[in-house]
């Protein structure tokens, strides 16, 4: 067993998870950001890393609550979320954003390919803070 | 079929176009009896209509931004004929698909989003026509996948036939603009 891999089932033993619950963020670990800023490229009709757009911006995504970037207009569904953007979190909304967020303004149907979601987080995560406000 | 007759075949129960045809409102085109259906459709609002306006108007945000971001290369000095009259037909499309979404909005009850004031686009790194015509296929690229996301989603099996309709156009703006800087202009057999 790989040494990565063992705590994750120790984790699932020790919280009664099933390894599939946990597939998120196996999924997640193992982006790839290059091939995700390819995965990115369909976002670009409503999103930018630096700046917002129909959507909002996605520099310092990871630890940023949901619905909060300042100025920008959310629908109330995802202000009233209570999603905090992390791997796990974003792999579900982005998996099936209508379903994760009833009333989401981001009518879209979803990533539904777990390595694709995997390499777009990754991308999203490896763009790193705002560098401006 | 255009997408004011897609339009037109879900907003107009068959009483409701007999009434119209006999008065001889069809005849003056689809958008207008596009906006005489709206009544009817508002009393038909419900959850799935919420949602399918909501989505039409993520759509309207991002055309008007299309039609934002192909004045900014029409204005850029950057873009030669013949290609910026080919900027200025895809912008004219871009300016149809926001009519038509506003209006079908509305028609189901809905508020139309509004052009923002200022938009930003990355406009320190458009220094040739080569980087103007790359940028404008990364938006119709992006197009294509929001329209092909939004198909499935809608409630209104019209409405997803008319988003379908806006996909194709937004997909030769794509291929056009990836022939013009030298690309291979269909990289693949599908799209996602």
């Amino acid at each position: 067993m790989k040494k990565g891999v063992r705590p994750l089932f120790l984790l699932c033993g020790k919280w009664g998870l099933t390894p599939f619950l946990a597939l998120p963020l196996v999924a997640a670990a193992a982006g790839d950001p290059k091939a995700g800023e390819q995965v990115y490229s369909r976002c670009l009709a409503c999103h930018a890393i630096d700046y917002d757009r129909t959507g909002p911006r996605h520099c310092g995504l990871i630890g940023r609550k949901a619905g909060s970037v300042p100025g920008f207009q959310y629908s109330e569904a995802m202000k009233k979320s209570g999603i905090v953007w992390n791997t796990k979190t974003l792999d579900m909304f982005i998996k099936d954003p209508l379903k994760t967020v009833p009333g989401t303004a981001m009518g879209y149907d979803g990533v539904k390919d777990p390595k694709e979601r995997a390499d777009l987080i990754a991308y999203l995560v490896a763009a790193g803070p705002c560098k401006t406000k | 079929m255009s997408f004011f007759a897609y339009a037109n075949a879900l907003a107009l129960p068959e009483n409701r176009r007999r009434f119209l045809k006999t008065s001889g409102a069809l005849l003056s085109g689809g958008a207008v009896a596009l906006l005489a259906g709206a009544p009817s459709l508002a009393r038909a609002a419900d959850k799935h209509a919420e949602s399918d306006v909501r989505i039409l108007n993520t759509a309207l945000g991002a055309e008007l931004e299309a039609v934002a971001a192909y004045q900014v290369g029409a204005e850029s000095g950057l873009l030669q004929k013949p290609v910026l009259d080919l900027a200025v037909t895809f912008q004219g499309h871009h300016k149809e698909h926001a009519e038509v979404l506003r209006s079908t909005i509305t028609k189901l009850g809905g508020k139309p989003v509004e052009a923002k004031a200022k938009y930003t686009f990355p406009v320190e790194n458009l220094k040739t026509q080569a980087d103007v015509l790359k940028f404008a296929a990364s938006l119709e690229k992006g197009a294509v996948s929001a329209y092909l996301g939004a198909v499935p989603v809608f409630h209104s099996r019209d409405l997803a036939k008319a988003a379908a309709s806006i996909l194709g156009d937004e997909a030769m703006h794509w291929a056009v603009l990836r022939n013009a800087v030298g690309e291979a202009p269909v990289p693949a057999a599908f799209v996602s």
